[in-house]
């Protein structure tokens, strides 16, 4: 193998991007224009635009989970906090005289804004002030977040008719869908903000070790509070993009199980599940691919009653392939002998929830089977 | 362990406090259970001081508004009747809906009624319920049982016959035509009975005929999200779609908007049939953009407290009551729209 491509081959996003363009290229197979983007009503049009768009409330959902998971904790509470989003902007549009009114919907936008962060830090609170384990703390807000977003709607699936409204999961902003427009300046910003500032090597550190973290000054409870608030505003801003996007807010059924793929996406882009490091550029890959995924089965007619399997193969392969571990075992077999280039490979071996990536040399395992074996 | 043991009394403050909290979530969680399961005070009596019927009813739970609809439309029609109902939600959980029954046996009501949330695991409450004498109907689902004596009727929707009436309207739309009809298919939930037998039901009659093709066919969980997401898909990757048939409304209406995104005209280049019979889906109808709405029909109370009183008096009722149920066109949805309550 030339070294160019070993090296390649060992950056951590190398697996994940393989595999969405592989799904990308499947979908030609199906569907001959699938690539074409048109311009159609003054806007872009096209199958991969939709992947975008669409996949634009869970790269948001895993941004902020991608920060909570670097401080080592989970947020299981996103998916009641999306449908409870929507319910309160909806329900507060649904009430103006004039749903066209751009400051009534502003209004109601922040207020659902608001509400939500005030659970985020409640989730903090629970986790950083009294000290409960996160799954927990979250799983509280999980559980009973879905029953309040039904209590705000009382059941009913409210539904507005609202053009600026409709702007935010549906509309157009210089001839891109403003979902996206939001979802790139939020992950564009984070990235800036916690790379370009300590805060990023800070959140890493109370991911790594808390305590010691807060021996040597670091605000540890702020931090974490923070850290969730901002989730939960990410989780909102979500919510306000699937409401808007049909028009509507269903407390029962919207953002269902979104937590799980949003994990699954910070797991894809190489986050550990251990906390202590994190990869913002990952994350983003991770939701694009499971979006890909989601736009493949309906376009390759994969039946409905082997969706969820197929899709399962699918996660699997990716990764098993991102593991270090695995890729050493498995294809140094089928290239016996591999030059020591490759090897010599800069591998940031983190990959998946082997939490492998603390074992030291990812490089040294791929030289004989047998280490592999043994990490 | 070292740093902790330098603040020992800390962490086990936190321990107490975490648990406390946990414990207060715990009850008040159960608290509002409940409160939801206990039954409205009445005074048994009616204006002329003779004693009222006594209904206990169980409801699966109120996961949407058909179910709303339908415990709204039970507790109106036992109110009309001058029945005392007893109300439970089970809150999807068959344990509940066991306990509540149990309950309703203890207070010596006089018919239970209940829309089971599972089909198996109901033999040994209802036998105890046959055991004191307690007629048992069961409404919207039914259950699998050996023994058909356990219940004394069944009333609810027959869904195969749904997707039947779908697919009925759709042959004899395409009656006079020629060519080959695409169908794109929304299925409701996976493994479902209504997703299951409005399949069947439709797929049954309609493919029979080779003109009909089923070109595409996924699941959008019954909700608007999902429908218009896969509907979204399906638009690309088949540029001959004619005919879509949704499992409910609520995925017809995601695909409406979905239609409309990808610049075709539902009713037009996509004609539309559904089932439910929501309101939003008749304003679409008189909008022109559903071609015929499949009713299944929530409000079944009135029918219900028919059975009640039958079964009080010891009257003979039918092993299966079907609830009434229309096929609605575009042409009659106007006047339909203002009798839709749901």
């Amino acid at each position: 193998m030339p070294p160019t491509v070993a090296r390649l081959a060992g950056h951590r996003l190398f697996w994940p991007l393989a595999l969405l363009a592989a799904l990308l290229v499947t979908n030609v197979a199906y569907t001959p224009d699938f690539f074409s983007i048109q311009i159609r009503d003054g806007h872009l049009f096209g199958s991969l635009v939709d992947i975008l768009r669409l996949g634009s409330p869970l790269l948001l959902v895993a941004l902020g989970m991608t920060l909570v998971i670097a401080i080592g904790g989970i947020d299981l509470s996103v998916g009641a906090v999306v449908a409870i989003s929507g319910a309160v902007a909806c329900l507060n549009i649904s009430d103006l005289a004039d749903q066209q009114s751009v400051g009534g919907v502003v209004v109601a936008v922040l207020l659902a804004l608001g509400v939500c962060v005030a659970l985020g830090v409640w989730n903090g609170v629970l986790v950083a002030g009294i000290g409960m384990q996160p799954i927990i703390a979250t799983l509280i807000l999980m559980v009973a977040g879905r029953g309040v977003a039904q209590m705000i709607t009382s059941g009913r699936i409210v539904t507005v008719n609202s053009e600026p409204y409709h702007l935010i999961g549906g509309g157009y902003e210089l001839g891109l869908p403003l979902s996206v427009v939001i979802a790139a300046a939020v992950l564009v910003l984070t990235g800036l903000v916690v790379r370009r500032t300590a805060l990023g090597l800070l959140l890493e550190s109370v991911g790594g070790n808390r305590e010691a973290s807060r021996l040597v000054g670091i605000r540890a409870r702020g931090l974490t509070i923070a850290v969730y608030a901002f989730c939960a505003l990410c989780a909102a801003g979500a919510g306000l993009m699937v409401s808007s996007n049909v028009a509507a807010a269903d407390g029962n059924n919207a953002g269902l199980w979104i937590e799980l793929d949003a994990i699954l996406a910070v797991v894809i882009g190489g986050t550990s599940l251990t906390g202590g490091r994190f990869h913002l550029g990952g994350t983003a890959i991770g939701a694009l691919v499971i979006q890909t995924l989601s736009t493949t089965v309906y376009t390759v007619g994969v039946p409905p009653e082997s969706t969820l399997v197929f899709k399962a193969l699918v996660v699997m392969a990716v990764c098993l392939l991102q593991s270090p571990a695995f890729r050493a075992k498995v294809l140094s077999r089928k290239l016996p002998r591999r030059s020591d280039t490759g090897v010599g490979a800069p591998a940031a071996g983190t990959a998946t929830s082997t939490g492998s990536s603390r074992s030291s040399t990812p490089a040294s395992a791929a030289q004989s089977p047998k280490e592999a074996t043994t990490l | 362990m070292s740093l902790t043991a330098t603040t020992p009394a800390r962490p086990r403050t936190r321990k107490t406090a975490a648990t406390l909290l946990a414990v207060a979530l715990c009850m008040s969680l159960a608290a509002c259970g409940g409160a939801g399961k206990k039954a409205p005070a009445g005074s048994g009596t009616d204006a002329n001081g003779a004693k009222k019927l006594v209904f206990g009813f169980s409801q699966v739970g109120s996961e949407s508004g058909w179910r709303a609809a339908n415990t709204k439309s039970i507790q109106d029609a036992a109110k009309a009747a001058g029945f005392e109902l007893k109300f439970s939600d089970a809150q999807q959980k068959q344990e509940n809906q066991i306990a509540a029954i149990r309950t309703f046996i203890q207070q010596k009501v006089d018919v239970i009624g209940f829309s089971p949330v599972v089909v198996t695991g109901w033999d040994t409450v209802l036998k105890e319920a046959k055991a004191a004498g307690i007629p048992v109907i069961l409404t919207d689902r039914a259950i699998d049982t050996q023994d058909k004596t356990l219940y004394k009727t069944f009333i609810g929707s027959d869904f195969v016959k749904e997707g039947t009436a779908a697919g009925q309207w759709l042959v004899d739309a395409e009656k006079s035509g020629t060519g080959t009809v695409n169908i794109a298919e929304l299925e409701g939930t996976t493994g479902s009975a209504p997703a299951i037998d409005r399949k069947k039901g439709f797929e049954d009659l309609v493919l029979k005929d080779p003109r009909f093709k089923l070109v595409a066919d996924q699941t959008g969980d019954f909700t608007r999200a999902k429908g218009k997401e896969v509907m979204t898909a399906f638009l690309k990757a088949h540029k001959d779609i004619n005919i879509l048939f949704a499992h409910n409304d609520d995925m017809a209406m995601g695909a409406i908007q979905a239609i409309e995104e990808a610049g075709l005209k539902p009713g037009k280049d996509i004609r539309i049939v559904s089932i439910d019979g929501v309101k939003d889906a008749f304003q679409a109808m008189v909008d022109g953009k559903i071609e015929v709405v499949v009713e299944c029909n929530p409000l079944i109370g009135p029918q219900v407290m028919d059975l009640v009183r039958k079964l009080k008096d010891k009257a003979e009722v039918p092993a299966r009551v079907e609830s009434k149920e229309g096929v609605f066109t575009k042409d009659k949805a106007a006047a339909e729209l203002p009798n839709r309550q749901y």
